[in-house]
C-alpha cells in the first residue's frame, strides 16, 4: 500500500497539472506569413463542379504556362466538394500550416474572410495589373472591402428568366415585359394548367427574390459610413417582398410546397418540366438542357418594375484569393493572375460557360454564344451585390431573409411585421461585425 | 455491496438447485476496518486519467469558451479573444427564440420518451406471448430499424411521406399533403420516425429483462386470475424498475439531444424555423454561423438541464427505495 500511495500522489499531480498546463485558453492560430519564397510548391484549392473536367483542362494549361515563367515553382491543384467548402476553408484558417496558397471562394464570403484574417491584401498587386482595369465594377466591388482588394473575379452569375416556349405558345401569351405582368402571366398559366407551376419561386431562394426589391428601388441595407443598416424594412423594399410572396398561394405556387424550396429546387422544377417559369442562372443552363424541357425554353432578363426594363440582379460569382499565412506571396499573387486572366476566363467560359468579369471579354463571348445575350444584358443594366460586411455571412447562414420570406408566405406574419423582425436581426449583425 | 454483508449468493438455477444452501460467507483477516485509503483509488486511477481527458476536458473547455467572444475570426488569428463574462448567456436568455426553441424541445422530448416507452414495452410483452416464427420476425424488423443509421432513416422516410412521390400520401389518399409545412405535421412526422429507430433498444432490453423473470411469478399471477394489464402492473414492472430506469434515463437523454432526424426531416430546422430544437438550434449558431462561444453556452445549458433532470429522476426513484 505504501508503494501505492508513493505511485498515485505524483501521478495525480501529473494529471492536474497536465491539464492545467493545456487548458489556459482556446485555440487561437496566428495567419501571419513568414517570409515570401520565390521557389516551392504552391497549393491551391479550386471548387468541384458538377462535371469538373473541362475546368481542370483550362486549370491544367494556366497551371503549365505559369510553371514555365516561373523557374523553381511548382503548382499543385486540390479541387475540394462545393457542399464541405465552409468547413474546409475555416479549416484551412485555423490551421495555416496545411493550408493551401490560393483559394477559390464565393463572392459573397469575401468580407466575412476578410474579417477572419484569412485573406490577403491584394490591392497594390491590382491596382498595377494592366488587365484588371477592364474588370467589371460590380464584380471588383465583390473583392473590394473598405478600399482594398482582396483577391480577383473569377467569374460571375447573374439571373434571368428561364420560361417554357411550347406553354406559352399554347396559350397565346408573351414572354412578360414588367414585374406586374410577370406575376399576372404567373398566375394565368397556374390557372389554365393547374399541373404547372406559373413562375416556381422559393421561401428559401434569396438571390431569387432581391431583384423584386430592388427593382421596387429597395435596399438590403444602406452604408451609414461605419457599418450598414439594414433598409429590409423600408417602404420600397417592402412592396418587392410583397410582389414576390405574392407568387405563393393556390393560384401560382401553393406555399406548402414552395415555402421550403430553395433556388436549385425551383430550377429543378423547371427543367423536369414542372414550371413554365422560373429564375435562374446561366449556371442553371446544363441543367436544364439535361432535363425534359431541352429545346422548349427561352431565356429572357428578369422584368423589371417599368414596362420594358430590367430587374437588377445579383452579381454572384467566384473569387481566387491570395491566403494571409501564404509563404508564397509574390509567386501566389502571379499564379493568381494567370488563373483569373482574360485567357483563362475566355477558355473557362467555352469550357464551362462561366461569364467571364472582364468587359471585352464578356461581349467577345456573348457574340460567340447568344444563349448568353439575356444575362449580359442583364449584367449590362446594372447587377447588385449584396453588403459588403463580415456581417453577411452571418445573415446568410442563419437564415435570416428565408425565414422572413417563409414566416409571410405561411401566414404566420404579415410583410411589416417580418420585415421589421428581419431588420432587427440584420442589425444585431451588423453591429456585432463593427 | 461489501464482503461485509452476510447476505447468501443464490445460485443459478439448476438440477437440483433448490437443495443448494449459501456458503458460509468468507471473511477477510484481521483488522477489516482501517486500511489505507488510496487503494481504491489506485484502481480507480485509470478509469479517472480517461475520463479526465475524454469528458472532464472538453467539458471544461465547453465553459470556458461560452464565457469568450470565440468566432471564426477569433480562431484563425483575425481577431483578438476577448473575456465576455455572463455576455453570451444574457444574449442567449434575451432570445426570445431560444425560450421557444427550449419549449419545443422539452415538449417533443417527453412526447418522443413517452412514445417510445409505451410501444417498447408493449411490443417486449407481446413478444414473450407469441410464437416462433412471428417472434422471430418482429425481431429482425426491429433490429432492421435499430441498425439503420439515423441519416438513412430519415432520409428513406422523408421520402415516403414525399407530397409529390411518396408511397405514403398515395396510400393514405391524401393527395399533395405536404408533411413538413405544417409545425404539428412536421414534429409528428419527426416522432414518428424517431420512434421507429428508438422503441428496438426498449423492447430488446425489456424483453431480456422479462425473460429473466422467474417463470413460476408469472405462472401464479395468472393462476390468481391477474389479467394482462394487472401482470405488468403489479408483478412485471416492479420486478424490471432497474432496467425501466435504464431505458428511461437513455431515451430522455436520446430524444432530448435528438438532431439528425429534425436537421435531414425538415431541412435544418422547418419553414421559419418552426420545428427547431435546442442541438439543431446549437449546430445553427455554432457551426453555419461560426458563432462558436453562443454555440457553447447552448451547449453548457443543455448540458445543466440534461444533468437535472437524470439527478431529478435518480431521486425519486431511490426515495421509493430502489438501488441502483
Amino acid at each position: 500500500m505504501k508503494l501505492s500511495a508513493r505511485i498515485a500522489a505524483p501521478a495525480a499531480a501529473l494529471v492536474l497539472a497536465g491539464l492545467t498546463a493545456t487548458a489556459c485558453a482556446p485555440q487561437t492560430s496566428d495567419t501571419s506569413s513568414e517570409g515570401d519564397k520565390k521557389t516551392g510548391t504552391l497549393r491551391v484549392w479550386l471548387f468541384q463542379e458538377v462535371g469538373n473536367k473541362p475546368k481542370q483542362k483550362v486549370v491544367d494549361a494556366a497551371v503549365a504556362a505559369f510553371e514555365k515563367s516561373h523557374e523553381g515553382a511548382e503548382v499543385e491543384v486540390e479541387y475540394i466538394p462545393v457542399d464541405t467548402r465552409a468547413q474546409r476553408i475555416k479549416a484551412a484558417f485555423n490551421d495555416p500550416k496545411s493550408a493551401p496558397d490560393l483559394i477559390e471562394y464565393g463572392n459573397t464570403d469575401t468580407a466575412g474572410y476578410v474579417k477572419d484574417g484569412g485573406l490577403a491584401d491584394i490591392s497594390k498587386e491590382f491596382a498595377a495589373w494592366d488587365e484588371a482595369k477592364d474588370t467589371d465594377p460590380t464584380a471588383k466591388q465583390s473583392v473590394t472591402v473598405d478600399g482594398s482588394v482582396y483577391g480577383a473575379p473569377l467569374f460571375v452569375g447573374v439571373r434571368a428568366l428561364y420560361y417554357r416556349t411550347d406553354v406559352l405558345d399554347e396559350l397565346g401569351i408573351e414572354p412578360p415585359k414588367s414585374q406586374a405582368e410577370l406575376i399576372s402571366t404567373a398566375k394565368k398559366i397556374h390557372k389554365e394548367k393547374p399541373d404547372l407551376y406559373g413562375l416556381a419561386v422559393g421561401g428559401a431562394y434569396t438571390y431569387g427574390a432581391m431583384p423584386f426589391i430592388w427593382a421596387q428601388g429597395g435596399e438590403l441595407a444602406e452604408e451609414t459610413g461605419v457599418t450598414y443598416r439594414s433598409a429590409i424594412n423600408s417602404a420600397k423594399a417592402r412592396k418587392g417582398i410583397e410582389a414576390y410572396t405574392s407568387l405563393f398561394g393556390d393560384d401560382n405556387c401553393p406555399a406548402a410546397k414552395c415555402a421550403a424550396m430553395g433556388g436549385n429546387a425551383t430550377v429543378t422544377a423547371f427543367a423536369s418540366g414542372k414550371a413554365a417559369m422560373a429564375i435562374g442562372g446561366d449556371f442553371s443552363h446544363a441543367a436544364v438542357e439535361a432535363g425534359a424541357v431541352k429545346g422548349k425554353y427561352a431565356v429572357v432578363p428578369l422584368p423589371g418594375v417599368k414596362e420594358g426594363s430590367i430587374a437588377p440582379a445579383f452579381a454572384g460569382g467566384n473569387n481566387i484569393g491570395v491566403l494571409k499565412s501564404s509563404s508564397h506571396r509574390t509567386l501566389a499573387v502571379d499564379l493568381m493572375k494567370s488563373l483569373t486572366g482574360k485567357k483563362t476566363q475566355a477558355e473557362m467560359f467555352d469550357a464551362m460557360g462561366f461569364l467571364p468579369t472582364y468587359t471585352d471579354v464578356l461581349e467577345s463571348a456573348a457574340e460567340k454564344e447568344p444563349f448568353v445575350g439575356p444575362f449580359v444584358n442583364t449584367l449590362g443594366a446594372g447587377a447588385k451585390f449584396v453588403p459588403a460586411s463580415p456581417a453577411w455571412g452571418q445573415i446568410d447562414a442563419s437564415l435570416v431573409l428565408p425565414t422572413m420570406f417563409q414566416e409571410i408566405v405561411s401566414g404566420r406574419k404579415d410583410v411589416a411585421a417580418a420585415s421589421d423582425d428581419a431588420a432587427k436581426k440584420m442589425d444585431t449583425a451588423f453591429a456585432e461585425a463593427g | 455491496m461489501t464482503a461485509d454483508t452476510t447476505t447468501p449468493r443464490k445460485t443459478p438455477v439448476g438440477p437440483g438447485a433448490g437443495g443448494v444452501t449459501a456458503r458460509p460467507p468468507r471473511r477477510r483477516p484481521a483488522s477489516p476496518a482501517r486500511r489505507s485509503g488510496w487503494t481504491p483509488w489506485l484502481y480507480l486511477l485509470p478509469a479517472l486519467v480517461l475520463l479526465g481527458g475524454l469528458l472532464v476536458y472538453p467539458i471544461y473547455q465547453l465553459g470556458l469558451i461560452s464565457f469568450l467572444e470565440y468566432t471564426q475570426a477569433q480562431v484563425s488569428g483575425g481577431e483578438p479573444t476577448t473575456f465576455q463574462g455572463f455576455g453570451n448567456y444574457a444574449t442567449l436568455f434575451g432570445d426570445s427564440q431560444f425560450w421557444q426553441v427550449l419549449l419545443a424541445t422539452v415538449v417533443f422530448a417527453a412526447a418522443c420518451v413517452v412514445a417510445t416507452l409505451v410501444t417498447g414495452c408493449a411490443l417486449a410483452v407481446l413478444l414473450t406471448r407469441i410464437r416462433a416464427v412471428p417472434r422471430l420476425a418482429l425481431m429482425l424488423a426491429a433490429l432492421g430499424a435499430w441498425a439503420t443509421p439515423a441519416i438513412t432513416g430519415s432520409t428513406v422516410w422523408v421520402f415516403l411521406f414525399d407530397p409529390d412521390f411518396g408511397p405514403v400520401n398515395k396510400v393514405l389518399g391524401l393527395g399533395d399533403f405536404s408533411w413538413t409545412y405544417g409545425r404539428w405535421s412536421a414534429f409528428a412526422l419527426v416522432l414518428l420516425e424517431v420512434l421507429w429507430c428508438s422503441f428496438p433498444f426498449v423492447m430488446v432490453t425489456v424483453y431480456a429483462g422479462i425473460r429473466a423473470i422467474p417463470t413460476e411469478v408469472l405462472e401464479a399471477a395468472s393462476l390468481d386470475g391477474a389479467s394482462q394489464w394487472r401482470i405488468w402492473r403489479s408483478v412485471m414492472a416492479p420486478m424490471l424498475r432497474p432496467i425501466l430506469i435504464v431505458v428511461t434515463i437513455q431515451s430522455v437523454i436520446w430524444d432530448f439531444k435528438v438532431f439528425t432526424q429534425i436537421y435531414v426531416m425538415t431541412n435544418g430546422g422547418g419553414i421559419a424555423g418552426q420545428n427547431l430544437v435546442l442541438n439543431v438550434y446549437a449546430y445553427q449558431k455554432a457551426f453555419a454561423s461560426s458563432q462558436y462561444s453562443l454555440g457553447s453556452a447552448i451547449g453548457v445549458v443543455m448540458l445543466v438541464i440534461l444533468l437535472a433532470v437524470t439527478l431529478v429522476y435518480l431521486r425519486l426513484v431511490r426515495r421509493q427505495g430502489e438501488e441502483l
